[in-house]
């Protein structure tokens, strides 16, 4: 195109002027083949004429063409594990990959039922008719039912009812979809903006199911390379929400705030000089696993001194602890704008179903296009909203009274249990409905007992109270993953027993669960050892 | 017993008649409720509770009632096309505002007859109905057409200008105007929540079409549903409700039988149950939630999908996302369908196990990784795996194909992996008894380990199921992590399950169930053909009721919505990152809540909007062609297709119908092979 313009210079050495020529034919070769391409000519005239009406013009469109070829090559991410391919690969003939697929044989897809499962299968309660202080079994027996989280009896509110079938024959019963695609309707909305209200925050966001709610927020914000610093009790759905997140996690000593602050500075030591990466706190309002509460005011300041990002998960405190029912931050006079994220749930003490996160504008939004259990999966049926909008009403007006009513059962039911037992004691804190009853060292010590027998014994205890009609259950171990080894299960909860407190029994019917439930943990613990190193020999 | 004990709790059979259940619900309001119950119920029901819930009843009577009211203002103010047509068709349904607008109030019955039918529609005629299966042979595989490459260029085109106005516009943004950006920088020694470099789709794409997604609606998403009318601040962007509705046609939801509806068996029942059984068990599976009425769930669902036990959870997506580690951990090998949904892809992340991808239904690919993986073993160590699980789904939400289940089938019998099918879209809609791909193919479902579904779908409830062999159940039961933390179904969705599906089964309503199933296989045949004959491309099998409309320019996705808005249609429209780059497009999931009239109504608007958007690219090599002539039959036509074949070139015309034509011809000709 241009190969006319040069001129050969004297002074330029020989090689030089080599090269020179060389380019020049292969520039001449280049412009030919352009020549000869159909339509080049229309390009040529195009890049002529519009140069010379506009040469601004070119110049953007140069920049265009540049960036559409830059974004076209830029290395697209592979979906393949880079693992499973490559170097270590063996290079195998048809044969004998024909006779390695003949050869292989897959273990069954699920493992027989151990001696454990098979029994507690079976020993299974089924209930018949509807949930409530009292429960009657496929058996026939009517029982007390210390098992569910209905703590304020609303499951038999008939109020509630009507509202349910109000909305049933307004709303239908599933919306059909996913919230982004028509499945919001007006009274998952209402849901949010009471939660939000209830808690005294900017927004909420209303999944379809309280368990998967924590283990869709945390991957929701933390990605690879950011740090959680995480309880080391909390409970499963938290544990699975840090594996999908793929963070970096560092655990601190269960509600131990000087050991939290140790590992806090220890994270915030290590990033320093490094491009600063998302920070969470994670940690529960009430334990799932041990009852306890941790103490927020430290929390908040801790995490504020250290620039943390706090994640409170309050699915068994939301509706139980303050005087409203306001969780955790009520309870510890904290002001929930200062928690970044709450997770709760509206299927446990509110009696509806589904689970919300709370916080502000920002972090509520970006969950409605990111968190997967929200954006994949259908919402909540219009009556459980409605049900849980109702009973955060209920529990904002009634709440001192209903709440105080619940301390009052819980203090008569622990009388019962704490200190007059001889063998149990309990890990929840007072206000805690949901008394968790672990076996007292010294006996553990004295008998040398380990997890599996733990859990026989508690299976057990469970099976005598329900034949002496009190239903309770038992803390259920978390599963491990398949597969992995031993020394990496993790931390598992203490076999305990769960009972949970309702105000729907009076204050006699408590103590006269309380007095079974002691005597069933007495006539297990006192059954002969060699009975009970019998049954636990028979599980392995 | 100063406590609730129910009388009537005895009765085990929560599915009692209607009659019955109005005569119980009447009896347990006056049964006495216990001492400490009554005392907290007294609390509660003190009277500003009454008021307010008496406030929020007439709050939620009030949106019920004037839905006419906005809607004839809306439809009044738009002459629209649509209108015309459903008048000329002879439509007798809600969006004849005007007609209504001036006449004196309608009776009780006439309201109630119009709201029956804006949840589902009547069968027009008995032509209008189709019972599809698979024909045999070897399952094609959906040919997918391409657009003229003008059209694929000025896509790209598109997101380029969009990339870099988002880019120029953050540029300066951030410059001028840093509080709108602060949330992207770190702040006072907080990294920003989200990154600059994640957010920028949504800031700079989807922000701008926000308005098509996450429409609020109100009431039943039946055969017609109600939007409430929101509008965009001008300074903040944020959406402010206008307080008016608009009833449209609604090609959106997943609700593939039409069960969801307020009224009729499965609602009387569900309303039967809260008063017997209460709206929820506020357990898990594991500890006090485990009722009669969740095993009788179990029974009738294993019962459907003919398998041997089934087990139910209170969520579709953590089905999955808990029962893949339950099944398969280190040492195991997932094999996962490209495609496959998010839940698929987060409970395998969790199992632990390795994962491996195939191209979407490419059976080919599939067998070719399979070679690949069981002869050399886990990597590094080269151990054979332990097990082997190959996951797909039975309908593709995305792309309205099926997976080629004889192909699996053919595949497991060779290479001895498990298979995991997810039925979340194709249980109910698929198969001459709607139970699924497998009924569909005729294929035994002990060929199939794990059939997955969910109940959100065909049966408007809430949920998801697995359904195995006995041990493998049991043993699920016992190991899945949803059962012992995760709340168990609440009795009301578990009543709307067993009606849903004991109507499709016949034994509530018999008939009922089979002309749903019939009318849902017609549908999605007649509209399949009739957007194709208008020249449309159209993605997926024949008989999938998912009818995804490509629309390729990611300009034309807010276009196509507001077109569909204005005739009253709610269409779903989707784009890069769900889809492909390029291939945005529009879906319509057909339901068996709609008429003929209202699928014809569908094909007159994506006529109008397909001339102005220039949507019809089709080549015709996908179907639609043009009428065959007088006096070929399709046999004989086929036969000239074959020889035609075989002498090498075919011209294929686009297939451009006037849309009298397809209104004409579809009705006999979804029939017939679709061609
Ligand atoms: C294939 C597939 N699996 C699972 C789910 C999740 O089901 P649910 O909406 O009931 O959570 C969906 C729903 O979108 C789906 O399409």
């Amino acid at each position: 195109m241009n190969a006319t313009t040069s001129s050969p210079n004297v002074t330029i050495p020989a090689v030089v002027l080599d090269l020179q020529t060389q380019l020049l034919a292969y520039l001449t070769l280049a412009a030919n083949y352009f020549y000869r391409l159909p339509g080049s000519s229309i390009v040529l005239r195009y890049i002529k004429s519009s140069y010379q009406d506009d040469p601004v013009r070119s110049a953007v469109e140069l920049f265009l063409f540049l960036f559409a070829v830059r974004y076209l090559l830029a290395p697209k991410y592979s979906t393949r594990e880079t693992g499973s391919r490559g170097k270590g690969e063996v290079k195998l003939s048809e044969e004998e990959i024909d006779e390695l697929v003949e050869d292989w044989t897959p273990e069954p897809l699920v493992p027989p039922q151990t001696a454990f499962e098979e029994n507690e299968m079976e020993k299974r309660p089924i209930i018949v008719g509807p949930t409530g202080p009292k429960v009657k079994l496929s058996n026939g027996r009517t029982v007390t039912n210390l098992a569910s989280f209905n703590f304020y009896n609303l499951l038999s509110s008939e109020h509630l009812k009507d509202s349910a079938i109000q909305t049933l024959r307004t709303y239908g019963v599933g919306p059909c979809g996913p919230p982004g695609f028509y499945g919001t309707q007006d009274v998952h909305n209402r849901v949010e903006a009471d939660i939000a209200a209830h808690l005294g925050v900017a927004a909420c966001i209303l999944y379809a199911q309280a368990f998967s709610t924590i283990s869709s927020v945390i991957p929701a914000f933390s990605k690879r390379g950011d740090v959680i610093v995480a309880d080391s009790a909390v409970g499963y759905s938290i544990r699975k929400g840090l594996q999908i997140s793929r963070s970096t996690v560092r655990w601190f000593q269960h509600g131990d705030m000087a050991d939290l602050e140790r590992v806090l500075k220890k994270v915030v030591q290590e990033g320093k000089g490094r491009q600063l990466t998302r920070r969470f706190i994670v940690a529960e309002g009430i334990s799932e696993m041990v009852g306890d509460i941790p103490d927020l005011a430290a929390l908040v300041e801790l995490k504020t001194k250290y620039k943390f990002r706090l994640i409170l998960d309050e699915t068994h405190s939301y509706g139980v602890l303050g005087a409203h029912g306001r969780g955790l931050t009520e309870y510890a006079h904290v002001d929930a704008t200062s928690v970044d994220m709450i997770t709760g749930s509206l299927a446990g003490a509110l009696c509806a179903g589904g689970g919300f996160c709370a916080g502000s504008d920002e972090v509520v939004e970006h969950q409605r296009i990111s968190a997967a259990a929200y954006t994949y999966s259908a919402a909540l049926p219009a009556m459980l909203a409605t049900t849980a909008s109702e009973t955060i009403r209920l529990l904002t007006m009634g709440g001192p009274e209903a709440i105080r009513q619940l301390r009052e059962s819980i203090k008569v039911m622990r009388a019962q249990l704490d200190p007059r037992s001889d063998w149990v004691r309990c890990t929840s804190a007072i206000e805690g409905p949901i008394l968790i009853l672990v076996l007292k060292d010294e006996v553990v010590r004295q008998r040398n007992l380990d997890r599996d027998d733990q859990e026989w014994l508690f299976q057990d205890i469970v099976d005598e109270c329900l034949t002496n009609g009190v239903m309770i259950t038992r803390l259920k171990a978390m599963p491990v993953m398949i597969g992995s080894n031993p020394r990496e299960d993790g931390w598992q909860p203490t076999p305990a027993l769960k009972v949970c407190v309702t105000t729907g029994l009076s204050k006699k019917e408590i103590e006269k669960a309380g007095v079974v439930i002691r005597h069933a943990i007495t006539k297990i613990m006192k059954r002969g050892e060699s009975q009970m190193k019998r049954i636990s020999d028979s599980s392995r | 017993m100063p406590s609730l004990v129910n009388p009537f709790s005895k009765d085990s059979n929560t599915n009692s008649t209607t009659l019955d259940a109005y005569d119980e619900k009447k009896t347990i309001r006056r049964s006495s409720v216990g001492k400490a119950g009554s005392r907290l119920t007294s609390f509660f029901s003190t009277s500003p509770k009454n008021r307010s819930s008496d406030a929020s009843l007439h709050s939620t009577a009030s949106q019920q009632t004037p839905f006419s009211a906005s809607n004839q203002i809306n439809s009044a103010t738009l002459s629209l096309p649509t209108i015309s047509l459903s008048t000329a068709t002879g439509e007798k349904s809600k969006t004849e505002g005007p007609l209504t607008l001036f006449q004196p109030p309608s009776p009780v019955e006439v309201r109630r007859v119009q709201r029956q039918h804006a949840q589902f529609g009547p069968l027009g005629s008995k032509n209008h109905l189709y019972s599809s299966r698979f024909e045999g042979g070897e399952f094609p595989d959906p040919i997918e057409d391409e657009p003229p490459y003008f059209f694929l260029l000025t896509t790209y085109v598109s997101y380029l200008i969009l990339i870099i106005f988002g880019h120029v516009r953050d540029f300066f943004g951030k410059r001028f105007r840093e509080e709108r950006y602060r949330h992207l920088k770190a702040q006072n020694g907080y990294a920003p929540l989200n990154s600059d470099f994640d957010n920028f789709y949504v800031r700079r794409l989807k922000g701008r079409i926000n308005d098509c997604f996450s429409r609020p609606i109100t009431g039943v998403p039946g055969r017609f549903i109600t939007l409430l009318d929101r509008r965009r601040g001008e300074s903040d962007f944020k959406f402010q409700f206008t307080g008016t509705t608009t009833e449209t046609l609604n090609m959106s939801s997943y609700n593939y039988l039409g069960f969801a509806q307020s009224e009729g068996p499965c609602a009387e029942a569900v309303e039967a149950c809260i008063r017997k059984n209460g709206f929820s068990t506020s357990s898990t599976r594991s500890e006090s939630g485990n009722t009669d009425l969740h095993l009788e769930t179990e029974e009738l669902i294993a019962k459907f999908v003919r398998k041997p036990a089934a087990m139910v959870f209170s969520m579709g997506f953590v089905t999955n996302a808990s029962s893949f580690p339950a099944l398969v951990g280190r040492g195991c090998l997932i094999i996962s369908d490209e495609l496959n949904h998010s839940s698929i892809r987060f409970g395998a992340r969790l199992s632990g196990a390795m994962i491996e991808m195939f191209k979407h239904n490419d059976m080919n690919d599939l067998e070719r990784l399979l070679r690949r993986v069981i002869s050399q073993g886990q990597p590094r160590t080269h151990r054979p795996w332990k097990k082997i699980l190959v996951a797909v789904e039975g309908l593709y939400s995305m792309e309205g194909t099926m997976c080629n289940l004889p192909g699996l089938v053919r595949l497991r019998n060779k290479y001895k992996f498990n298979l995991f099918v997810d039925e979340a879209h194709s249980i109910g809609a698929l198969g001459p008894q709607g139970r699924g791909v497998c009924d569909y193919f005729g294929i035994d479902t002990s060929e199939v380990d794990i059939l997955m579904g969910t109940l959100t779908k065909s049966f408007g409830a809430n949920g998801g199921y697995i359904a195995a062999e006995k041990h493998i159940v049991d043993k699920l039961k016992a190991t899945n992590a949803a059962t012992m933390f995760g709340e168990a179904p609440t009795p009301p969705v578990l009543t709307q399950i067993c009606s849903a599906l004991r109507i499709i089964i016949g034994d509530v309503a018999p008939g009922h169930g089979e002309e749903r199933l019939q009318r849902l296989a017609f549908n999605s045949r007649y509209l399949r053909l009739g957007l194709k004959r208008l020249g449309f491309i159209i993605y997926g099998h024949d008989d999938s009721p998912i009818i995804p409309l490509l629309l390729y320019n990611p300009g034309k996705m807010p276009a196509f919505s507001h077109e569909m808005l204005r005739r009253k249609i709610s269409v779903v429209v989707v784009g890069y990152p769900a889809t492909p780059l390029a291939s945005s497009r529009a879906r319509f999931c057909v339901s068996a809540a709609h008429t003929k009239d209202d699928l014809d109504r569908m094909l007159a608007a994506c006529d109008q909007i397909g001339e102005v958007l220039q949507l019809k690219f089709s080549s015709g090599i996908a179907g639609g062609a043009e009428p065959i002539p007088e006096g070929l039959t399709n046999a004989e036509e086929a036969s000239i297709a074959q020889q035609l074949e075989n002498g090498a070139s075919v011209t294929i015309k686009p297939p451009r119908w006037r849309l009298e034509e397809v209104l004409k011809r579809t009705v006999d000709d979804v029939k017939d092979p679709l061609r």
